[in-house]
């Protein structure tokens, strides 16, 4: 499905890069739209979990009038107009563009390097053999191409409704440069705050880290990266940017949109419980917890992390089986927050009604609709 | 004997703490020592002693000292002692040199140049004494997805799943059939294997239909050239059952067990009139192509209904890795891969020597392929063939094996000394002979639990590794290449391991 980099021999893959980050997300369950404010304070409230070095936003509910399209965001490094060339001439023979802009930023924010950043709403333009092939799967394949193919171009994001805003520099930093309080709306917000370990920043290294409609934000440094990533590349998932979320965004896309397996099943793939205590559940459940990690050990997502996935009508909150790096959880009304600490939750909404730690591979499920959510409560710790 | 030959080992005696006790002559198969009664003196034929150590152990006084004799001819980088040796004895007889054990030639040991990683601050170690560390693995063939059921919110496994076996630690024993080892080994690994939690491999000499009900449960059965043993009952009995294609010690040759050998007991379990030499061709007849193999995968699994994972196993050969992929997809759950460095009971030294490639290479190679082909998940890999401590094992599994075999390392728990004389039938400690004056030197309630120890003792080792890596399950570090570095490889070593050298 998606294009290999080949290298003839594994030791040329370059190194993982490293990053701890703070991440916040909030939705409204009954899917009312708001702008970005809580999520740029609350992620500003956990400033010391940045360097500056990568802030990003992914907002779901952002484009209506064209909710029936790809939104394309797309960053040309650099300002290479060559490879913004190159990059409209594939659209043009893949898609239809029905509507293309500069994403509009202010001119008052000064940023490290910034690329020009562009969007693009877009229907897939089949040609007669790639009929069969569903729409998302068509477009996931340009895309990765795109990533691959073209230097110093970059998709941000690919979904329908839904965009992700990112770049170098503090969250508030790029929120104010994209001017997303003023402009945008969304019913789910999801923000990540970077503090890499091993390298500098780049724009599209930067998360929220996004396929399609969904979107991945993480933190945590998963020592299992060489075997997942192996097992992703069976898939034809080539990881390219080579960081711990890209796995994460790979495996959630595998098992969640291709195998279509609902978040709780998925969950304890990714964190799955100990052997001692699949030996205590009953019969149903122990060969149903026997054949997911038997299946899937390759998936297990070992070492500290803390991930939030968004889709549209859903947000997950997930945090590693020791909950090495623990998430709290919060509610108020019909709004649902995930947050690294429980502050920043505090810091945007003071009079919470609920907070509470969910126990490590307990996913913090928030739907459209329903209270789902507090189902994790009775486990918490 | 040999004319001309010098002895090999050097024996020297304490008269003053000798006590006469005869311990050394009684204990001594290859009957090096002497008691004479008029002199009241031990006297010690060196030449006959091939090094074992069995009289210096358990001499009560301490007065016994073996030791290799120095190279006595003129010194020769080319024309070593062993070479000039072997000269000597086939310029007498014409005949092939036969040897036993593994290989023991200085071929570059690549575990010795691969380093494991740690965490330091961006990720926590985790301590195994405090928290679980996992080393449970399956062996067999896993589903590319699994389909799940959903009633009122409960989740129930609707997929059939292929056979699979589970082991609680990655070590399993290799294949060492009864007669090749005596009884009292075999049963040994066969009891300790059942203790821990994992599986013993009966090699192809059967098993005894005694141990079937109390062992099955824990035995991968061999169905081999020779198809010694088997039988519908045999194959049953069992959980994996392994197709032998070759070994890491002799790749490309048979085997043969003198008729001397074949007992009432070894005749029973193979099937075979006693006395008669238990020949093993080099191919399997009915296998001359990937076909074939295929068609005899299936004609086992059919006689076990579907209900066993097929192993087939291999020497690590030049194109290993092409192999590998045929056997995967012919059917079998399991590859076994055996290197250069695995160990016999008897071979030509000659191929033992210098036929096969290392293991290290060839699993990397093959786990390369079975990923680049999407197929990798289709079957387990078990690495086989000096594989000598937990470090090695842990390190395999990085490379990508599912699991090790252990053999040679098994047989050293036991009190083999490595002399490399299997072949001879005398093995002073019990293991690999079936005079029963030398095989009840081991019992197997001992033995077991010396082998028992091995296996907690390395699991207990493998465990620390993990948590140093901050990882609390094995199936994390399986083939991930990320936690190893090469100290002192060349460019193409590290390039076929996948492997990044140390501080890139
Ligand atoms: S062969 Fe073994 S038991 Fe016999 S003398 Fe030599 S070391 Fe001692
Ligand atoms: S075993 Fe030791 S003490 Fe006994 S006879 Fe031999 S050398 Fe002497």
């Amino acid at each position: 499905m998606l294009v290999q980099k080949h290298f003839e021999s594994d030791r040329f893959i370059p190194d993982k890069e490293m990053d701890a980050c703070g991440l916040f997300g909030v939705m409204n369950t009954k899917g009312e739209k708001f702008g970005g404010s809580m999520a740029i304070n609350a992620i500003k409230n956990m400033k010391v979990r940045g360097s500056g070095l990568g802030g990003g936003f992914a907002i779901y509910g952002l484009y209506p009038e064209y909710k029936e399209y790809y939104a394309l965001h797309i960053m040309y490094q650099n300002k290479n107009l060559d490879a913004k060339r190159r990059v409209e001439a594939f659209l043009k023979e893949h898609f239809y563009v029905v509507y293309d802009e500069e994403i509009p930023t202010n001119p008052d924010v000064a940023l490290f390097f910034p690329p020009i950043v562009w969007r693009y709403y877009v229907a897939p333009q089949k040609k007669s053999e790639d009929q069969a092939i569903p729409d998302d799967e068509y477009v996931v394949t340009r895309v990765m191409y795109l990533n691959t193919n073209v230097d110093d171009a970059y998709v941000f994001s690919s979904g329908k409704d839904v965009g992700v805003f990112k770049g170098v520099g503090f969250p508030e930093e790029i929120a104010d440069y994209f001017m997303l309080d003023k402009l945008y709306q969304g019913y789910i917000w999801t923000v990540h705050s970077r503090f890499p370990t091993n390298t500098p920043g780049w724009w599209g290294g930067a998360h929220p880290f996004n396929i399609l409609d969904w979107t991945v934000v993480h933190n945590g440094e998963i020592s299992s990266y060489g075997t997942n990533r192996r097992y992703l590349e069976m898939h034809n998932y080539y990881c390219t940017l080579h960081t711990d979320t890209e796995v994460l965004a790979y495996a959630v896309d595998l098992l969640m949109r291709r195998q279509n397996l609902p978040i709780e099943i998925v969950s304890k793939i990714f964190a799955p419980p100990m052997w001692d205590a699949i030996e205590q559940m009953n019969e149903n459940d122990k060969k149903l917890f026997t054949a997911l990690r038997m299946t899937y050990a390759p998936l297990l997502m070992n070492g500290p992390f803390t991930v939030i996935i968004a889709h549209h009508n859903e947000m997950i909150g997930l945090t590693d089986r020791i909950r090495l790096r623990p998430i709290t959880a919060g509610a108020k009304g019909d709004f649902v927050f995930l947050s690294s600490e429980e502050a920043s939750i505090r810091a945007v909404c003071p009079d919470l009604e609920i907070a509470w730690t969910p126990p490590g591979g307990e996913p913090v499920v928030v739907r459209m609709n329903s209270q789902d959510h507090l189902l994790s409560v009775k486990k918490s710790i | 004997m040999y004319s001309y030959l010098l002895p090999e080992f050097t024996i020297e005696r304490s008269e003053d703490k000798c006590i006469r006790c005869r311990v050394c002559e009684r204990q001594c198969a290859n009957k090096v020592h002497e008691y004479d009664e008029d002199l009241n003196k031990i006297f010690s034929s060196n030449e006959l002693c091939v090094g074992c150590q069995r009289c210096v152990a358990l001499c009560p006084t301490n007065a016994l000292y073996v030791h290799p004799r120095v190279y006595d001819y003129r010194p020769n980088s080319s024309w070593t002692r062993d070479k000039v040796q072997n000269l000597k004895k086939q310029a007498e007889t014409g005949g092939v040199i036969l040897t036993g054990s593994g290989n023991d030639k200085p071929y570059r040991i690549y575990w010795d140049h691969l380093v494991l990683n740690a965490s330091q601050v961006t990720n926590p170690s985790i301590d195994p004494l405090r928290e679980p560390m996992e080393l449970k693995t399956f062996l067999g063939r896993k589903p590319d997805t699994l389909e799940i059921t959903f009633e009122e919110g409960k989740a129930s496994l609707k997929s059939q799943l292929n056979p699979n076996v589970p082991i609680k630690t990655p070590l399993v024993f290799s294949a060492m059939s009864y007669g090749a080892i005596s009884y009292q080994a075999y049963k040994s690994l066969a009891m300790a294997a059942k203790e821990f939690g994992t599986l013993f491999n009966t090699g192809e000499g059967g098993l005894p239909e005694h141990m079937r009900e109390e062992f099955g449960g824990n035995a991968i059965v061999q169905c081999a050239s020779g198809r010694f043993g088997v039988d519908s009952d045999y194959l049953n009995s069992a959980q994996i059952i392994e197709i032998k294609i070759g070994q890491g010690a002799k790749p490309g040759i048979g085997g043969h067990l003198p008729g001397e050998k074949v007992s009432a007991n070894i005749a029973e379990t193979r099937m075979i009139p006693m006395g008669t030499d238990a020949l093993s061709p080099a191919p399997q007849h009915d296998i001359y192509s990937i076909e074939d193999l295929s068609m005899l995968i299936y004609a086992l699994k059919e006689a076990t209904n579907y209900e066993k994972p097929v192993s087939v196993k291999i020497a690590a050969v030049h194109n290993v890795a092409a192999i590998a992929s045929g056997i995967v997809r012919a059917g079998a759950d399991i590859v076994a891969i055996d290197g250069i460095r695995g160990g016999t009971g008897a071979a030509p030294l000659a191929t033992r020597d210098n036929v096969g490639i290392p293991m290290e290479l060839a699993l990397a190679a093959v786990d390369k392929r079975l990923r680049e082909e999407g197929i990798r998940h289709k079957c387990s890999v078990l690495a086989a063939g000096g594989i000598r401590c937990s470090a090695d094992a842990i390190k395999a599994i990085a490379l990508g094996a599912d699991a090790v075999y252990i053999g040679t390392a098994a047989l050293v728990a036991m009190g083999c000394t490595l002399c490399h004389k299997c072949y001879t039938g005398k093995c002073n400690w019990g293991i690999c002979t079936q005079d029963p004056f030398l095989t009840k030197r081991l019992n197997p309630e001992i033995t077991s639990q010396k082998l028992v120890n091995l296996l907690k003792g390395w699991s207990h080792e493998i465990q620390e590794m993990l948590g140093g890596m901050g990882i609390n399950a094995i199936e994390s570090l399986r083939g991930n290449r990320e936690h190893l570095r090469g100290v002192g490889l060349e460019e193409w070593e590290l390039n076929v391991l996948g492997v990044k050298g140390a501080g890139e």
